[in-house]
């Protein structure tokens, strides 16, 4: 409990740094929100800057930004008129989040049983053609994976929408695309692990003493044999939130990533700053359920710390 | 693999035991053609990478374009070559400003030791997992997404885990006998980098550089993918995946020859990675 509070507290000033990092990268940013292509009369530009606090000087925007932040409050956007950033955010976070989760979900059903698959029979047809196509999952980033399989089973096939959202039928490709990716190191990691656990006394002595080989395989040298894949598990995520920015924009989805690119693209600060925001914290929380994750599994690490 | 591991350790060094990894060599000499061929590209590509011929825009690959024409005629093989050049040249010189700060941060670490190390180390650890392809994105746009800025960017992301494991040799190297006989011979720290530190790292920071240049290049990749990146009418493999991925139904062409490099590009580069590791860091080889 006491890690746990210190975990968090620990993040307050993580997350400032990301905040004050982020608004001052967003504020060098060439251009600003209200630039069109014809440029708006001075008078006009001044008021609307001084509306949103755009005229005062950086750091006094930066503290008054930290002090709305602490009360939650992500302030107004500046390209959706009448809506606050925590609207829009709200408005697509459920969308990001459904799609990381199940991709998520793809991902461990399809690596971990892979990699254990693999790993019950080394250096045999079932380990090194699982294995080759992890390596094409690794090498093959999500933009060529997603548009292929976009490809062959939209376009050749016809089976699924290529793009859209609404329906439950839209979540296959791009969840498929970013879990598929995501499994690869996956599936590796786990026959490696497997692999290293096997070898240890411990299994050999459950062998020896006559234990089924299935309760040895799945008991004894599995739960071990996880640990490191429920701590990639945090690494993953992170990869997951990258390549849902690709994913997003190629399958049009109308989720956070997406958000965050047009964000970059039309200038609106507060709205990088809001979206960089509940990134970082959501995978600082992501990590710290895989740590915890990781402690529950092992007392070794409980008693580490 | 069932080899007597210890025996061939004594028998081989560790070239002669790269040699016989057949995927790692070929992958190599793959990697050595494929930028010959960018990087002379200059020469070798049959159009100006730039030049447009409207009147063969989007064509299928012929004998006049061995790999077709995009939307506005260009030749998609001098493209796909100097596209190459720039992903390259971003992958090796990021990797290069990735070494340098995770060799001196790495080394620093283990220097310094005590609770300093401990909270140098925890801020790698925090850095690494906060969302850095976002900050990339920020720093590429801030700084008008001119090539330097990229490599600087990208390769400022790419230090963490190389950090770690310099360290952790490090820390291994210091505590070694030789290492502390030079000590007690009065040799500067410096000295100690320089003659016994550095040698000794040698071989794991050409692993880990081998295998940060593709993490590094699909950064890259990810970025100009987004429209962020490289900027027209320069362009790099990850500009030209997206550009085909756009127009994928009517050119499929356009998608299929940057991507089929690309990924064997990095394929070669994690074989060739793997290779090298196994040969010349027995410790952390594969089972």
């Amino acid at each position: 409990m006491a890690y746990v509070l210190r975990r968090l507290l620990e993040m307050i000033p993580v997350l400032l740094i990301v905040v004050a990092a982020t608004f001052f990268l967003a504020h060098a940013v060439p251009g600003g929100p209200f630039d069109k292509e014809r440029p708006l009369p001075a008078e006009v530009k001044a008021r609307l800057e001084s509306y949103y606090g755009l005229d005062k000087p950086l750091t006094t925007q930066l503290g008054n930004y930290v002090a709305n932040l602490a009360q939650g409050d992500l302030g107004p956007s500046i390209k959706y008129p009448g809506w606050s950033v925590r609207e829009v955010i709200g408005s697509r976070i459920g969308v990001s989040a459904a799609l990381g989760f199940v991709s998520l979900l793809i991902a461990v059903l399809i690596g971990v049983p892979v990699g254990v698959l693999a790993a019950s029979r080394p250096n045999s047809w079932l380990d090194r053609v699982p294995m080759g196509f992890t390596l094409v999952g690794i090498c093959v980033p999500s933009f060529v994976l997603g548009p292929i399989l976009a490809l062959v089973f939209s376009l050749g096939l016809g089976w699924l929408p290529p793009c859209g959202w609404g329906s439950p039928i839209h979540f296959v490709l791009p969840a498929c695309t970013l879990g598929l990716i995501t499994a690869a190191p996956l599936a590796r990691l786990t026959r490696g692990s497997l692999m290293e656990v096997r070898s240890l006394d411990y299994v050999r002595t459950a062998r020896a003493k006559g234990v089924a080989p299935l309760r040895v395989w799945f008991v004894h040298a599995l739960r071990n044999a996880l640990l490191p894949v429920v701590t990639y598990l945090g690494p993953a995520a992170a990869g997951l939130v990258s390549g849902s920015f690709v994913i997003e924009s190629l399958f049009d989805v109308p989720g956070m990533g997406r958000l965050f690119v047009t964000a970059i693209i039309n200038r609106d600060v507060t709205l990088i700053l809001g979206t960089t925001i509940v990134y970082a914290a959501a995978l600082l929380f992501l990590n710290l359920a895989a740590d915890l994750a990781n402690a529950a599994l092992n007392p070794k690490v409980a008693r580490d710390r | 693999m069932k080899e007597p591991v210890v025996e061939s350790l004594a028998s081989e060094s560790g070239w002669q035991r790269f040699r016989k990894d057949r995927a790692a060599v070929w992958s190599g000499w793959f990697l050595v053609a494929v930028a010959a061929v960018c990087f002379l590209s200059p020469w070798l590509a049959p159009y100006p990478y730039m030049a447009q011929d409207l009147a063969h825009s989007a064509e299928a690959p012929s004998s006049a374009h061995w790999l077709g024409t995009d939307l506005l005629g260009r030749d998609v093989l001098s493209r796909l070559l100097q596209g190459g050049m720039i992903s390259l040249f971003v992958g090796l010189i990021a990797t290069a400003v990735a070494l340098v700060v995770g060799i001196c941060y790495g080394v620093l670490a283990a220097e310094v030791g005590g609770r300093a190390e401990d909270a140098l180390m925890r801020f790698v650890d925090i850095v690494s997992t906060l969302p850095l392809t976002l900050i990339v994105i920020l720093c590429t746009v801030v700084f008008g997404q001119n090539m330097p800025m990229i490599f600087l960017a990208v390769g400022g992301v790419s230090w963490l885990t190389m950090a770690r494991i310099i360290r952790n040799q490090t820390r291994e190297l210091k505590g070694s006998q030789f290492v502390q006989a030079a000590e007690s011979l009065g040799q500067s720290r410096w000295g100690v980098f320089r003659r016994h530190y550095l040698p000794n790292l040698a071989g794991t920071i050409a692993v880990c550089a081998t295998l940060t240049v593709p993490g590094v290049m699909l950064l890259e990749a990810f970025v100009s993918f987004l429209g962020l990146g490289v900027k027209a009418p320069m362009t790099s493999w990850g500009l030209m995946i997206k550009e085909g991925a756009d127009i994928m139904e009517e050119c499929p062409w356009l998608l299929i020859s940057p991507s089929a490099v690309f990924a064997l590009t990095l394929l070669s580069l994690n074989f060739l990675g793997d290779g090298l590791r196994d040969a010349f860091d027995p410790r952390s080889s594969r089972k």
